[in-house]
């Protein structure tokens, strides 16, 4: 049974079995659901070999959702356990590896999965395109990610979760500190998912570049699909520096070499540097698609043309530049000198400029503005403050001298919490209710949304203003528990409130996704919100192949055009529309992926060639493989273009 | 499949050009993963610990071999490239053979350069200035190897299928990856070898 042992749990907990369990009924339920309604062919056919972005999108959503819960569960146990001073809930193990999985699922699984929901929604149809560029690349980026994220998931049931920060730094993530194969997961899931987004930046890069309705010229496009070049180039650019850090701590972890150690040469801090060079631009990665979002939705709801489009595109450009030279401000109290440091500080502070422009830019759009208060722009609206606040106390931080005083404490904590949840997670969800009409044909509640807007962000406030405090008191961050007499009790306690009030708005999120798809009318049109860009302009819901007609572009918002001004659109009759095949290779490729990881987390090594073989096996069948993909006929086009509601002007 | 007469056959249809400029997005990720690794050389490479240094353990004859090999494979794929213009199969399938001989040329010296380092005391785990060696070597090594087989699959389907659209731009494609890898040998060659032996 010796071999077994390995996938043993090396500190269980009643909480761990219970998931387990948990796990194995909902599995079970599943399958159990998908041959009791005889879907599996259903499955098969129409989501898990498709190659249609609008899908793949639709995938990651949902994912991203899911994902979404896991990090909450996570966030919960922490506040819960923090809640009161000596608190016993969790013991320091379990402690530090939720807030280990609760920072990667929350980056790379939720945040990523999310801006890539939307980008492979939106992008191709605000551009006038029938696909992306590469669909089935597109289909093999969504699947690496989902069988990373999964082998990331199963970590906390078979073998251990990581518990090294989701930063593992060395010397603690090396073998000698993490001892359990925790770590393991972290170094190859990343990886595996990694790969899938860069695969995604290629994939749009070209999209963007190459793909644009006729007449679109760069300074004409969408603001959304600007900050989506911008932040493909980022991830093309950033990741394979993660790439390569994740590789030399997988060859220190399974093959003992010598990168990160503290022996025989190795350095620690070529990791926190190589990390933070990716993590910086990471972070950028996750807001640009956000502000492209707010520049969609407040131009919008207040009835206005942006303000400041080109300084908006010459910002996005400059923060992007700028996001890959201050990675050192992370680290400033770990051993540079005064002059590194100062530099460094300089260049942080340097990004609130651009930033700085974007906020005003967005400002002066709503100025004289008829503005209507919808969920989407709620969301819009409250993230301006709440984001400013975040982003002010990042340039306290940055001043190096003075963030020998914040450095790892919870004032810290308060501050990315406060630019990603407003940047990122309002943007997300402001963005899914902007965009869900043209997803799925109908409108989330206005109602349930508005009150899922406050109790998030009324949520946000109580939950990570008191933590400035309590940090500038002295409270270290990823401490499972402190004494009565330091005082963070109260803080800590507020903390708490705010996270159920957060709690409570993703629970009526997920009521307003119920309730809306049960009793929502489908009677809606195809620009519910009297909207500008393009992907507005085609049928809802949007056919196989978007447009019947290739858009013709006159300015950035040429649907509003078309409205107003009379310009025409959709110029020329159908023609016969080519299309790519569904192939089940993406998916069977990254299945593979994941056994490949499990063999290598577990250092089995006859299953990882076996593995690795079957990934060879599929890029040789790629290689040999003459597809080239179907046609609609003229007739065919037609008769889908009358069925949902006629051709368009 | 549209194809447009007036440009080279591996520009000449719209997927032709989306390869193309896609594959050159994935070089910039390429050039960021070996800048990755270079960068992490130089910072290691004095980081011997108690294994042996650059200077104890390259030997400069068998490294001016590989690059001679490797610069020569870079120049016959652009003889293989010109012949597909020019429409001429033969050729083409005969200069993409050598260039892939002489690419499994250059893997088993770099095998053998391998386990000599091995033998001398200088494995994966003796120290960070080896671990990042064989790993920057072997990044380069595994990129190679690949390309033969990649390589290999493109030569059958020129054999098989002739000069099309299709197999023109594989072969453009894969010939811009073997010319990569062949800059990235040049500065292999000379900020770790030459630099490591002076």
């Amino acid at each position: 049974m010796d071999f077994f042992d390995r996938f043993a749990i090396p500190h269980p907990s009643p909480v761990i079995y219970a998931s387990m369990v948990a796990i194995a009924l909902t599995l079970v339920a599943i399958v159990a659901g998908v041959t009791y309604t005889k879907k599996w062919g259903y499955l098969w056919r129409e989501w898990l070999t498709t190659v249609d972005h609008k899908r793949i999108g639709m995938m990651y959503l949902i994912s991203a959702l899911l994902m979404l819960f896991r990090g909450g569960a996570d966030a919960i146990m922490m506040r819960a356990q923090t809640a009161l001073p000596e608190n016993t809930l969790l013991d320091s193990q379990h402690y530090n590896e939720i807030f280990t999985t609760h920072g990667v699922v929350m980056i790379i699984f939720m945040a990523m999965a999310f801006i890539m929901a939307l980008m492979n929604f939106v992008v191709p149809l605000q551009i006038g395109a029938r696909d992306v560029a590469f669909p089935r690349l597109n289909a093999l980026s969504f699947w690496l990610y989902f069988w990373g994220a999964m082998l990331f998931n199963i970590s906390f049931v078979i073998g251990g979760s990581p518990d090294a920060g989701w930063t593992s730094y060395f010397p603690l993530a090396g073998n000698e500190f993490s001892q359990s194969v925790g770590t393991n997961y972290y170094m190859i899931a990343i990886q595996i998912a990694g790969l899938g987004t860069l695969i995604t930046g290629i994939n749009f890069i070209v999209t963007i570049l190459k793909m644009r309705a006729p007449g679109m010229k760069l300074m004409k496009m969408p603001m959304f699909t600007w900050s989506a070049l911008i932040t493909n180039l980022i991830i093309v650019f950033a990741f394979p520096v993660l790439t390569v850090a994740l590789a030399m701590g997988t060859i220190d972890r399974l093959f003992g070499g010598n990168f990160f150690t503290t022996t025989d040469g190795g350095m620690d801090m070529l990791w926190a540097n190589l990390f933070w060079v990716w993590g910086h631009p990471e972070v950028y990665i996750l807001i640009l698609p956000a502000f492209g979002i707010y520049s969609e939705i407040i131009p919008t709801f207040a009835r206005r043309n942006l303000y400041g489009y080109k300084s908006m595109v010459a910002s996005i450009v400059l923060i992007s530049v700028l996001s890959f030279v201050v990675w050192v401000h992370h680290f400033f109290t770990m051993g540079q000198g005064a002059m590194v440091n100062s530099i460094f500080s300089i260049t942080t502070m340097a990004i609130a400029i651009p930033t700085g422009i974007k906020i005003f830019n967005w400002l002066f759009t709503l100025w004289k503005g008829k503005i209507t208060i919808t969920v989407p722009m709620l969301y819009s609206l409250g993230f301006i403050p709440i984001f400013t606040i975040g982003g002010v106390t990042g340039v306290m931080l940055g001043m190096s001298a003075a963030d020998y005083q914040y450095h790892n404490t919870m004032f810290l904590v308060a501050h990315f919490h406060l630019v990603i949840i407003p940047g990122v997670v309002f943007a997300m969800l402001a963005g899914l209710t902007y965009w869900w009409p043209k997803m799925f044909g109908f409108m989330l509640n206005e109602r349930i949304g508005k009150l899922s807007f406050w109790l998030i962000s009324i949520g946000t406030c109580v939950a990570f203003f008191p933590m400035f405090i309590s940090g500038l008191d002295g409270q270290a961050r990823r401490m499972y528990t402190y004494s009565e007499a330091t005082g963070f009790g109260i803080w800590n306690m507020i903390s708490f409130v705010g996270a159920i009030m957060l709690a409570a708005g993703f629970v009526t999120i997920v009521y307003n996704i119920y309730y809306s798809t049960r009793y929502a009318s489908r009677d809606i049109s195809s620009d519910p919100w009297d909207a500008r860009s393009l992907e507005w302009a085609t049928h809802t819901p949007v056919p196989d192949y978007n447009f019947a007609i290739t858009p013709q572009v006159n300015s950035s918002e040429a649907f509003w055009d078309s409205k107003k001004n009379g310009h025409k659109l959709f110029p020329g009759n159908y023609k016969e529309i080519h299309m790519p095949n569904n192939s089940g290779v993406p998916f069977i490729m990254s299945a593979i992926f994941f056994v490949l990881g499990f063999a290598l987390v577990f250092s089995i090594w006859i299953l990882a060639v076996i593995a690795l073989l079957g990934i060879f096996a599929c890029l040789a069948h790629r290689s040999f493989e003459q597809d080239h993909g179907y046609h609609i006929p003229v007739e065919e086009v037609k008769e889908t273009e009358e069925k949902l509601g006629g051709a368009r002007q | 499949m549209k194809v447009d007469q007036t440009k080279p056959l591996e520009y000449s249809t719209e997927q032709n050009n989306l390869n193309i400029l896609g594959f050159w997005m994935f070089l910039g990720a390429e050039i960021m993963l070996f800048a990755t690794l270079f960068a992490s050389y130089f910072t290691l490479e004095g980081r011997t610990g108690s294994g042996p240094s650059g200077s104890e353990i390259f030997e400069i004859t068998p490294v001016i071999f590989e690059t001679f090999i490797l610069l020569t494979s870079s120049f016959t794929i652009g003889l293989g490239v010109h012949a597909m213009r020019l429409m001429n199969k033969k050729a083409t399938i005969a200069f993409f053979s050598i260039t892939l001989l002489l690419g499994l040329a250059f893997v088993g010296f770099e095998v053998v350069e391998f386990f000599t380092y091995i033998e001398e005391g200088a494995a994966l785990q003796t120290s960070a200035f080896t671990s990042i060696l064989l790993s920057t070597l072997g990044t380069h090594g595994a990129h190679v190897t690949f390309g033969l087989f990649w390589g290999l699959f493109i030569l059958i389907q020129i054999k098989k299928r002739g000069i099309t659209p299709e197999t023109a731009n594989k072969s453009f494609i894969f010939s811009l990856y073997w010319h990569f890898l062949d800059v990235v040998w040049i500065f292999i060659f000379s900020f770790v070898y030459l630099k490591g032996m002076m």
